[in-house]
């Protein structure tokens, strides 16, 4: 494929794909040269209009093992405060030699506007727009999810797997991604947050929702991913820190210990420790959180394999 | 389109085990011996000269299976499969012999990103190579060191190796 945006329109076997990708070079970290030759030559440029971390190091990180340059470009004291456009901007990155583009933007919809504008003759990697797709982050998911469950992980699926997605899903591009690939991947999904942060339509996704987390446990969810409340993204006067969002939706040492025994949890980060999730939940054993980190550099090594020819 | 077998199943048999000969008297320290097959069928006919080799000496040889697809020089032209699994004997390949196995030796492209994947792994002590059939056509200044058949061909024209373990029968046919 030549750009990557969703995992709305990712096919199973396209998705099947990049996981067993994603598995191969998960052993590049432990060889004698933990370093590529693929992507020499190559050179790929984070576009960030939006702050992060984890992602941004991540495909860095990427980018490295498979020998591409790496160049950065972050919004913060460059000229688009200054008013220049996403064109202009995607045009002088593309003229400095990009050939990908990683890009993560506040607008819901800016990758796939950059990607199929014609601005730009450079793969689009969509590393997150506004509250509509991460899709890295649900390929992430997926892969953590399939090396635990599954004895064999290449080729396979998730299918009867069952992930509850809890908290703020109305802005959550991570949740958006994962209900997506998760259904494709043949797993079922339960959405639980309160009602004002569930988006409107929900009833036309595939998905179970509900507004009770500890009914959801009863039912021995195999994972439960937990996503930050987003209020930054939120208007009103919605209070994440008010103990009632706690009372009801935070995954405690109470909740977690309800879980089935082989039960794992989830979270993209950043975590407000306290908050969605408590801090010994998230230091147990059975947080995959660390492994979702490590994981995440080798899906984003296969998708930038992918968009760069080796999909077949 | 017509198709012509050059080699059937027991002339299959046969090469492999005149190959697993010529590699044991060439590599007599057997324990030094490690076998890197290149998927897909280089790592089938991998598999067999392993078993083939003990038949004679009683050895166990070792053995992995090396995938080059993300050391080809062409990856930006794409049409790539996924790459499949690498396996390297846990004693490492440092200072050994290993011998890479593949079915059909064409322009040498595969064998060179053979050579660079090896090099991520570890310093063999030296590289040898063993191909069922050598069509020809070198790109590269790549020669084997054992060869099965030398087929020479019309670049047009195909050559498929079947194997029981892949498709179900073994036979080698040149197509045109």
């Amino acid at each position: 494929m030549k750009h990557f945006l969703n995992t709305r329109e990712l096919a199973k076997d396209e998705a099947i794909r990049l996981l067993d990708t994603a598995l191969e070079f998960s052993d590049v970290a432990n060889r004698a040269v933990p370093k590529l030759p693929t992507l020499r030559g190559v050179t790929m440029v984070n576009l960030f209009f939006e702050d992060s971390t984890r992602t941004r190091l991540s495909f860095e990180a990427a980018a490295k093992r498979l020998s591409a340059d790496v160049m950065t470009f972050q919004v913060h004291g460059s000229s688009v405060s200054k008013g220049e456009s996403l064109k202009d901007t995607a045009q002088t990155v593309e003229a400095m030699g990009a050939d990908i583009i990683v890009m993560r933007h506040h607008a819901s919809g800016a990758a796939h506007r950059l990607a199929h504008s014609g601005w730009v003759q450079a793969s689009v990697i969509n590393a997150g727009d506004g509250t509509h797709e991460h899709p890295t982050q649900a390929l992430l998911d997926a892969a953590t999810l399939r090396a635990r469950f599954r004895e064999v992980p290449r080729g396979a699926d998730l299918t009867g797997l069952h992930v509850a997605i809890v908290g703020d899903i109305a802005h959550s591009r991570v949740a958006r991604s994962n209900i997506s690939l998760l259904n494709t991947l043949g797993a079922r999904v339960s959405v639980v947050g309160p009602p004002e942060l569930l988006p409107s339509g929900i009833e036309d996704w595939p998905v179970t929702t509900s507004a009770d987390v500890d009914a959801v446990i009863e039912e021995g969810p195999d994972a439960v991913m937990m996503l930050r409340v987003q209020t930054e993204r939120i208007r009103g006067d919605f209070q994440a820190r008010s103990g009632d969002y706690i009372r009801h939706y935070s995954l405690t040492s109470d909740r977690a210990g309800r879980l089935p025994d082989h039960a794992v949890v989830l979270h993209p980060g950043p975590m407000n420790r306290g908050v969605e999730i408590a801090s010994e939940v998230a230091d147990s054993p059975r947080s995959l959180i660390l492994e979702q980190v490590r994981t995440g550099v080798a899906v984003r090594m296969a998708v930038l394999f992918d968009v760069w020819g080796g999909g077949s | 389109m017509s198709a012509r077998t050059v080699l059937t199943g027991s002339d299959i048999d046969r090469t492999l085990r005149r190959i697993a000969h010529e590699i044991v008297e060439a590599v007599p320290d057997t324990a030094s011996l490690v076998l890197f097959g290149i998927p897909t069928r280089g790592a089938v006919l991998s598999a067999r000269l392993v078993s083939v080799i003990h038949d004679i000496t009683g050895e166990d040889i070792a053995h992995g299976v090396l995938d080059v697809t993300m050391f080809r020089d062409d990856l930006a032209r794409g049409g790539h499969r996924t790459p499949a699994p690498t396996s390297v004997p846990e004693e490492g390949i440092d200072d050994r012999v290993c011998v890479l196995i593949d079915d059909v030796l064409f322009s040498g492209r595969t064998v060179r990103a053979a050579l660079d994947a090896l090099t991520a792994i570890g310093r063999p002590r030296a590289v040898r190579l063993a191909v069922l059939v050598d069509r020809g056509h070198r790109e590269l200044p790549i020669r084997a060191d054992h060869v099965g058949k030398n087929l020479p061909s019309a670049l047009d024209e195909r050559i498929t190796v079947c194997l029981h373990e892949t498709d179900g029968r073994d036979e080698v046919q040149v197509v045109s």
